[in-house]
Order: C-alpha cells, then structure tokens, then sequence
C-alpha cells in the first residue's frame, strides 16, 4: 500500500512544479510548445527514475560526507547518456531543447529527491518515487506547454485547432510564447491549483 | 567593441534570467530582500566568472584535444561544485567579513543552472557572435562578467519590486508565489522592450 | 537494513574513485554506441536541406563541401556545396549565415547553374515563435523562387528592395535577405573559380 502512494503522491499532491515548485528554469524555457515540454518531461523523468535507482542501490556504500558529489556524478551521467541518444535518434527535439538538456544536471528535483528520498529508502520505494515525481513533471511541462502553445499560437501539439473553422492563420496573443508570458501562464496555473 | 555588445546582448537584451530563463530558482528564492539579493549575486558572481575560466580551459586543452567532449557536463559540474566548496574554504580563512555576507548562499549556486549554463555557452562565443576574434579566453571571462552582472541586475530589481508586494494587499489566491510570478511576467515584458538591439 | 559505510578517507576516496571510473567507463561506452548515428543524423539533415533547394542530383555533395572566405571578419563563412546529376553540375546548395532578431539564422540556398534561386530552406534559427519564425514558410519563402539576384534586390521593399517583409518581423526578413546576398556572393565566389581554372576539375579527378 504504501508503495502505491509514493507513486501518486508526485503527480497531484507533491506536484513538484506547482506545489513544491522545483526545476523551475526548464519549466519556463522550454515550454514554449506541448511537444517540447512533453519531450523535455521524459527526459527528465528518464534521468530521475535511474538516478533515483542507482543512489537507492548505492546508498549504503556511499560514505555520507561525500554523497552530494556522488550523486552529482551519477545524475550527470545519466544526463549525458540521454544527451547522447537524443542526438542520435530524436535530432529535432534534441535541436529545439538545446542547452536546456544538460542543465537537468542541476535540475533540483532530481538531486533533490536524490537527497530526501532516494538516499533513505529502498529500490522499489525509490523507482515508485521517481515515477511519480517524473510523471508529474511530464505533466506539468506538457500542461504548461499546451496553454501557452493555445493560446499564443493557436495550436495543440503542432495542429492547428482554428483549420476545422477554415481559419489557417490564427491571429493569437503571441506573448504567451515568448519569455513573459512563460512566467503569466505558470502563474495563473499555480493559482488556479491552490486551493 | 566587441566586449561591449557582449556585456549589453547579455545583460540587457537576451537575459539570462528574465529571457533564457536561467537561475529562476535562486530568482524566486532568495529575492525577498534586497540585501540578500545583492549578496546572493556577488556570490554568483565570483563563481561564475572563475567557473568559466577553469571550464573554458579544460575543454580547450584537455576534451578536444583528446576528443573527450562528451564528458562536458559531468566535468564542468565537478568544477563548479568543487570550486563552489574551495571558494568556501578559502573565504572563511582568508577573509571573514566576506565569508559571512556570502557564504551561506554558495552552497545554493551549485545547483544554479545558471553557473553551468554560462559555461557551456561560452564555449562557442564566436560563432554565436559571428566574428573572428583571438583571445577567445577574454571573451568568455567577459561574457561570464556580462550574464553574473545579468543575473544581479534581475535579481535585485525583482527583490525590490517583492518588498513592495509584501506591503501591498493581494487577492488572497495570488498571494505568494503566483503575484510573484506575475511581477516577474511584467519585468520580463519590461526587458523585451530592449530586444533587437543588438 | 546494511550497516553504512564510515566516512573515513580512505572509504571516501575509494568510493568517489570506483563511482567516477564506472560513470567515465559507461560514458564511452555509450558514446562509442552513439557515435555513428549521430553523425548519420547530421548528415542525413543536411542531404535533406540541399536536396530541398536544388533540383534532382544522384552525388553525395557533402563530400566535397567548398568554403568560401569572402568575409574574413566572420567566422560563419558560407559553405557551397555543389550537386551534380551523372557527373554534370545541376546546381549549387550554399548554407550561409546571418544574425536575426534572436540569433543566428542559418539558410541554405539553392542556385541553378546559371545563378537563379532554385529553392530555398532554412536550416536552423531562433527567432521569435509566431513572427520572425515565418520566415520557414512557403509563403514568405516563395518569394524567392526564380530570384536573380543579378537583376532584382534581395532586400525587404522598406530598405528599397523587392521583398515583402514578414509582418512586424523586418529584422528577421532582413537576415533572411542578408543571407541571400551572401550565399550568392559565394555562389558567384566559387562559379568564377570554377570556370577560370580548370586545374580545379583536374584536382577533383585527382581524387577520386
């Protein structure tokens, strides 16, 4: 049972964008569409899930004065690896997340629950965690790109929603697109989940 | 000449925080006060002009002649986590009074995307500015000067813009974080303004 | 629950040590594995935006790529790339770059023989979602189909040229156009080469 809510809990509860707000500069950087938040967001939630595997694993050889460059270490390998087969397999979302993808290293939630959870419980509690954790951030950025995607584009993933009216240039409030309107939309989000 | 449309593109029209979207953590965290911003930004500062000199260097003379690039990240991490700890160490005996205004925001900054970020953008200055330019070097201290004085620049403006909110009376569902997102919104509208400048 | 390991620093430094060795060791393993399609992918885009430009060819253009340093102050010269249908040269790909509204802006041009715009394709840039990002339509890009850049001007109507500018992104449409002028400056750069000296063919066949 209990496994069952370390899986849930990162989704809705502990979102960790809109409640515990952490990994913040990806959030607002690459969503400017649904499908790069959704590709950043397993990228991320790739990285989490083994990180939080390995120093789940590791826990215990790791001496404690040195387990924050530890886990840096393992974080940043794992983040080069997905560097690595983005570039090969999916060059077009490797292109337009750009440097955003080695900066998961510095990511909070991952070294974060590295820290507070990986490195205190078990492999399964951990995977579960990562999962969900990495699910609500998948998301979160894939939410946060939609609505900015909606409204300053008028596109849902690339398709263009206004085409079933025979509109094929949608005049839309570009500044939800560009760098303000990143900030508006997180925060009218943020607040319509506050309870 | 050059120098000077490095500092003015990177603090002004493309910043970091407010356009790339860079340290947006230590942005919203430690922007409560503006004494603590400002030491929050001579911190970041310090590291990440020394960051990306150390970074610029090894990936000059060390990853490319030995075709090692792939480990860029996990090495420049390594650098800026174990200069963030040195800089701490060294500060503590060497000068206290500094010790105390800024240490306890370094731990902060190894995990500040924004240290990393500015490394790995220094490293392809010259195509990214589009000349020929032969002290590489200098350009990318410079560029680190540019965007850590960015990063200041933004940091204590939104400080001082949430001092003020704390005193004015919000809609209780925007209280906190979401106002604050919202004045941050309005900083960045304020800075494409200078956009196309350069 | 396993007894943990002593901070003592012999401990330390071991566990550091074997973490770093295995995370290198898996690195390189993972590079070596990566290493082929990464560069096939890179490839496989750029034969795509040349044969986008350029009418059909059956050579690989990316063998012989010709840099043409006529900005000495630039660092991103042009490069032409030359397509040739059973061994005749049917057009030239020249991927030429300038700097936008947000960025560089990276276009690659197709000239036919005789210094005609054949097509258009930019490669990569990062301009503003919704405004300068319209410079990758068909319908501004459209514009340049047939251009003679002998006769016409690749510059925006407002700077007394032939070109429509995109709406509120005239910055952008002058890169766009910036890049033009420079493609065909080494497109002219590397035709006048090629007809003046024919110890250049001879060097090709040198090479193959």
């Amino acid at each position: 049972m209990a496994d069952i809510k370390n899986l849930t809990r990162g989704i809705i509860k502990e979102n960790p964008i809109f409640v515990l707000l952490l990994g913040m500069c990806p959030t607002l950087g690459v969503t400017t569409s649904g499908t790069n938040g959704l590709g950043m967001g397993l990228a991320t939630m790739f990285v989490l899930v083994l990180s939080n595997c390995f120093i789940s694993l590791l826990k215990n050889v790791i001496p404690d004065k040195v387990r924050i460059p530890a886990f840096i270490v393992i974080i940043a390998s794992f983040v080069t690896i997905v560097q690595l087969l983005m570039e090969a397999y999916v060059p077009f979302l490797y292109e337009q997340l750009g440097l955003y993808i080695p900066l998961i290293v510095v990511n909070c939630i991952i070294l974060g629950r590295a820290e507070a959870f990986a490195s205190k419980n078990g492999l399964v509690d951990s995977l579960f965690d990562g999962i969900g954790m990495g699910l609500g951030f998948s998301l979160a950025l894939t939410l946060l790109g939609l609505v900015r995607e909606l409204l300053g584009a008028g596109t849902a993933f690339g398709f263009n929603l206004f085409g079933i009216f025979g509109i094929q240039e949608p005049k839309m409030m570009l500044v939800f697109i560009l760098p303000p309107g990143a900030f508006l939309v997180l925060a009218y989000l943020i607040c319509l989940i506050k309870k | 000449m050059t120098y000077l449309l490095i500092i003015i593109s990177a603090v002004v029209v493309n910043n970091i925080v407010l356009s790339q979207f860079l340290g947006i953590c230590p942005f919203l965290g430690v922007s409560k006060k503006v004494n603590t911003a400002i030491g929050m930004s001579g911190a970041v500062m310090f590291v990440m002009v020394l960051a990306t000199l150390v970074t610029y260097i090894l990936n000059q003379y060390v990853l490319i002649p030995f075709e090692l690039e792939y480990l860029q990240t996990i090495s420049f991490i390594l650098i800026i986590a174990s200069l963030v700890q040195m800089v701490e160490i060294v500060l503590k005996k060497v000068s206290h009074s500094l010790y105390e205004a800024l240490g306890v925001f370094l731990p902060l900054i190894t995990t500040n995307c924004c240290v990393l970020g500015v490394s790995i953008m220094a490293l392809d200055l010259p195509s990214k500015f589009n000349f020929v330019e032969a002290n590489s070097l200098g350009l990318a201290v410079v560029f680190a000067l540019a965007n850590s004085l960015a990063f200041g620049l933004a940091l204590v403006l939104f400080a001082g813009i949430r001092e003020q909110l704390e005193i004015t009376e919000t809609p209780r569902k925007l209280q906190g974080t979401p106002i604050s997102l919202i004045s941050a919104g309005l900083l960045a509208l304020a800075f494409m303004g200078f956009s196309g400048l350069v | 629950m396993a007894q943990k390991i002593e901070s003592s620093l012999k401990n330390m430094v071991i566990s550091l040590l074997v973490i770093t060795l295995v995370a290198g060791l898996s690195l390189g393993f993972v590079q070596q594995v990566t290493k082929d399609p990464i560069a096939n992918a890179k490839q496989q885009k750029e034969i795509e935006a040349i044969s986008a430009v350029v009418p059909e060819f059956n050579n690989n253009p990316l063998e012989q790529p010709i840099p043409a340093i006529i900005y000495i102050d630039e660092v991103n010269f042009p490069v032409v790339y030359t397509a040739k249908k059973d061994s005749v040269v049917v057009g030239y790909a020249v991927l030429a770059t300038s700097s936008g509204f947000g960025g560089n802006v990276r276009i690659m041009v197709g000239f036919t023989p005789d210094g005609k715009i054949y097509n258009t394709s930019v490669v990569s840039h990062q301009e503003t979602p919704g405004l300068g990002d319209k410079m990758t339509t068909e319908k501004f890009r459209s514009q340049f189909l047939g251009f003679d850049c002998k006769t016409q001007k690749a510059r925006v109507k407002k700077d007394g040229g032939d070109i429509d500018a995109l709406t509120a992104a005239t910055i952008s449409s002058r890169a766009f156009c910036a890049a033009i002028n420079k493609a065909y400056r080494a497109f002219c750069y590397v035709t006048k080469d090629e007809s003046g000296l024919d110890a250049e063919s001879g060097a090709t066949k040198h090479n193959n």
